[in-house]
């Protein structure tokens, strides 16, 4: 059984240092673009896109128990909306975002309606069949004049505001953070409230949920909404990173990647948000490096022995870890 | 009205193999509670098998027996070493377990032969039987009619044999065939074979008209798994029959509604409404949640 | 004579939870034990140590064999029939298909007919709903099916989890004569465990009392039947 990473009342010394920690990796976070090359930064970039993505099919998947193969195709809607907003009518970059956020939380709750109906494999097929459908609808030739058909919509790279002194793969990359930490706030504190003890009853025992008067239909539809939310935006961010939307961007092997990214990361848990979207970002790149012949099967091998390390994801892993450094500090004297 | 029938028949020829691979979902599922995502690429892998033996000179029935007993060990193997490992994880790591596996069977199949098609014999006439005024593909018929020889002998061996009565013991109610006796673990592994076997006939059968290619079988999987769902993902026939129709649709949407770039599209937003108003699909067993 | 069944310093855990904390008795071939208790004893926990259903420690012997650490389709295979609590039929199958089952193990086809036909004898509502689909018997039926199922196995010894549960006095009344012909007839052993203290001591031979995971009395069915203050403090009657 999943257990969420509720947050429990912690002693002083506890928030303290986790305090510090955060602090920490902001510090970290916030130097990289300036230590590495502007490829790494701009693959930097992309793992920020992936994190909220993920959070976002997390939300639905992990802490609802509704099982998405389609988060692709939100993705996907929420990029096309970056660039046909900037390609077409020349709306600055950073007001596609919240643009594109809200088109897909209103996207994302009308598909929610009708999945209501159905569970497990039957809507994860049906979620599958919004994956594939969505390069179809792309390239059709009614939506060509928008959609710029199967070659898509070249972006430009936006510049650094107000003359700042970093150049625009870093300035790209600050503008992802924020938004990043933004949506993440957002998302901790759905989760950690009412809202959040809401999806993990429905997800555990809807029919006690429903006793205890939650609404399951309200809360399953706005799950699917600001699940799709939250991957609308990362999508808009990611199109405006790699400058260019076309339909074999966003195939049903994206929708793929992004649940293998929730699972390997770790389920109802924000932090395998961040380890999922570090492995889909770079572990394709190493299985590259590793064998050029066959690198998917490399991929593949990888993705089964990190489920064999560790079943319940990463973020799985590392609370076993800290179980046993916490239990073996409490002392022996709590065994039998 | 002949050009009608003719894709109504050209529909279940493909749906004889949907429901094959439909089947060989369902037995699995019935097993373990788990789809075996990686059930195409396992049928092309173990097509592309029958191709090396055919190319080297086998004739094409020792070469489709043959081939059919190595998938079998290959669906025993995949138990054993891949699945067995992880079967107290939870069911959503199961499953990114099994596009792993997915991923690894398609690229190998990728490296070892290539993404250039290649052709694949039909142990069938070319010449098209002429019947009545309508011309069928003999390898269309011969098709239909392996699939349907597969489905008798599977349903005689479960309903007529231990090891089959075993084997749906199994799927029922695992502790109770311990008590029994009933090695269940080996009665898992013998139905990942069984499923595998199964799909190599598939791939066997589809190859020839839709050329050997490491991509050759993730539309029919989809279609395949489709079809397990829209008759019921735990009822046998229902696979059966779900995959006839599904294919039916298909070839029917294809040529008359939207034409072959957006059949699958519309077939899927069909299927998904059958399933938003009989969210069991057509016959399997609505489950009452007791309280 | 040696004990068929000799179990010594029993524990079982259920995960981190200690259930049997040392369990000793011993069963006589061709008798009929109890092991009486409350519910929570640890009654049904011994019966599923035996099979190696869940964890255990300490010494089984069966038969002079050791079976602790051997698997449950293993022990099976040395002629201990289970019939866990809440009967394990296989109810989508029907109930000839329940029969086969429990024959599977067996490789001398024409006993295990001859076997059908003596069962059908000691359960003819058996035989008459056998094209049936085992879940849609009577709640008796089916007890008397799950019986059925383990005597196909020709066992030693027979393990019967609370037989009565949930069935009319008068059903289980039937059962148990049966049961006690069987013994009689067939000299299979049996190993009982119930909550029904009464009918339980008319049945056995011996009985073992069971609280908390430990063993608390022995003795034989008569005494504890004639001794009023353990009946009084374990048995509630």
């Amino acid at each position: 059984m999943i257990t969420a990473s509720l947050v429990t009342a912690a002693p002083a010394a506890t928030n303290k240092r986790r305090a510090i920690g955060v602090a920490a990796m902001l510090l970290v976070v916030c130097a990289l673009p300036f230590v590495v090359s502007n490829y790494h930064t701009f693959q930097l970039t992309l793992v920020l896109v992936y994190a909220i993505a993920l959070l976002g099919l997390n939300i639905l998947t992990g802490y609802n128990g509704q099982i998405s193969l389609g988060h692709g195709a939100f993705y996907a809607i929420g990029a096309y909306v970056a660039a046909v907003m900037m390609g077409h009518w020349g709306v600055p970059y950073w007001l596609t975002v919240p643009v594109a956020g809200v088109v897909c939380l209103a996207v994302g709750f009308l598909f929610g309606l009708p999945a209501l109906r159905l569970e497990g494999l039957y809507l994860a097929l049906a979620t599958f069949a919004l994956a594939v459908s969505l390069p179809e609808l792309l390239t059709d030739k009614h939506f060509d004049q928008w959609t710029g058909g199967v070659q898509g919509i070249v972006i430009v790279k936006p510049d650094p505001p107000f003359g700042l002194p970093v150049n625009q793969d870093q300035w790209l990359y600050f503008f992802t953070l924020a938004i990043t930490l933004v949506m993440f706030v957002i998302g901790w504190n759905l989760l950690r409230g009412r809202v959040g003890r809401a999806l993990i009853a429905i997800r555990d025992h809807p029919i006690a949920a429903e006793a205890m008067g939650v609404n399951n239909a309200l809360y399953k539809s706005l799950a699917f909404g600001v699940s799709a939310m939250f991957t609308g935006v990362a999508g808009a961010l990611g199109a405006i990173a790699v400058q260019f939307v076309a339909p074999g961007s966003f195939t049903y092997f994206l929708s793929i990647t992004l649940f293998i990214g929730i699972v390997i990361g770790g389920l109802a848990s924000i932090s395998g948000a961040v380890y999922g979207a570090i492995f889909i970002q770079f572990v394709p790149n190493i299985s590259d490096q590793i064998s050029k012949a066959a690198p998917w099967a490399i991929y593949g091998v990888f993705v089964i022995v990190c489920i064999y390390l560790m079943p319940d994801g990463v973020a799985g892993g590392v609370r076993a870890i800290w179980r046993r450094a916490g239990s073996r500090r409490a002392g022996a004297h709590l065994r039998d | 009205m002949n050009a009608f029938l003719d894709q109504i028949f050209a529909g279940l020829a493909t749906g004889g193999i949907y429901a094959s691979v439909a089947l060989a979902l369902v037995m699995i599922y019935q097993a373990t509670h788990l789809v075996n995502f990686a059930q195409g690429e396992m049928a092309m892998f173990s097509t592309y098998i029958a191709w090396s033996l055919i190319n080297a000179g086998m004739p094409y029935w020792a070469a489709f027996f043959l081939t059919i007993a190595i998938a079998f060990v290959l669906g025993v193997l995949v138990e054993r070493i891949i699945v067995r490992p992880v079967e107290r994880a939870p069911v959503l790591s199961v499953v990114v377990v099994f596009i792993g596996m997915l991923v690894i069977f398609n690229s190998l199949a990728g490296w070892i032969y290539t993404y250039t098609i290649k052709v694949f014999p039909s142990p069938f006439p070319k010449q098209p039987l002429h019947w009545g005024g309508h011309f069928v593909s003999a390898h269309q018929l011969g098709a239909v009619g392996v699939t349907l020889v597969v489905l008798a002998l599977l349903y005689a061996f479960f309903r007529y044999t231990s090891l089959g009565l075993a084997m749906r013991a199994v799927a029922q109610n695992p502790e109770s065939s311990r008590l029994v006796g009933i090695r269940v673990g080996r009665m898992l592994a013998l139905g990942w074979g069984l499923a595998s076997a199964i799909g190599a006939i598939a791939g066997m059968m589809v190859a020839p008209t839709v050329y050997l290619e490491p991509n050759m079988m993730s539309g029919i999987l989809l279609y395949a798994f489709a079809a397990a769902l829209v008759g019921g993902i735990d009822s046998p026939a229902g696979a059966v029959l779900g995959g006839f129709l599904v294919g039916v649709l298909e070839n029917l949407l294809g040529a008359y509604v939207v034409g072959n770039e957006l059949k699958l599209v519309v077939a899927l937003v069909l299927i998904v409404g059958v399933l938003v108003v009989k969210p069991s699909g057509l016959f399997g067993k609505v489950h009452v949640t007791r309280v | 004579m040696a004990a068929l069944l000799d179990v010594s310093g029993l524990h079982a855990v259920y995960g981190s939870t200690r259930v049997l904390h040392g369990i000793d008795f011993s069963l006589e071939e061709g008798s009929i034990t109890a092991l009486l208790g409350a519910n929570g004893a640890g009654k049904t926990t011994t019966l599923r140590a035996l099979c190696a259903m869940i964890q255990t420690e300490g010494a089984i012997c069966f038969d002079g064999v050791r079976i602790e650490d051997k698997a449950t389709e293993e022990i099976v295979r040395l002629g201990i029939a289970h019939v866990p609590d809440g009967r394990g039929t296989f109810v989508h199958l029907t109930t000839e298909e329940n029969l086969r089952l429990g024959a599977y193990v067996r490789r001398d086809r024409r006993a295990v007919a001859e076997d059908f036909e003596r069962i059908y004898g000691y359960f003819p509502r058996i035989k008459e709903r056998r094209h049936q689909q085992a879940g849609t018997l009577s709640g008796g039926e089916q007890q008397m099916l799950a019986v059925s199922r383990a005597l196909m196995l020709r066992p030693r010894l027979l393990l019967l989890d609370e037989p009565s549960f949930g069935l009319a006095p008068l059903v289980v009344r039937e059962i148990f004569d049966i049961m006690g012909t069987i013994n009689t007839n067939e000299k299979v052993s049996i190993l009982l465990v119930e909550q029904n203290a009464a009918m339980a001591l008319d049945l056995a031979d011996h009985a073992y009392l069971i609280e908390t995971g430990r063993v608390v009395f022995s003795g034989s069915a008569d005494e504890i039947k004639r001794n009023d203050a353990v009946r009084h403090a374990y048995l509630g009657y």
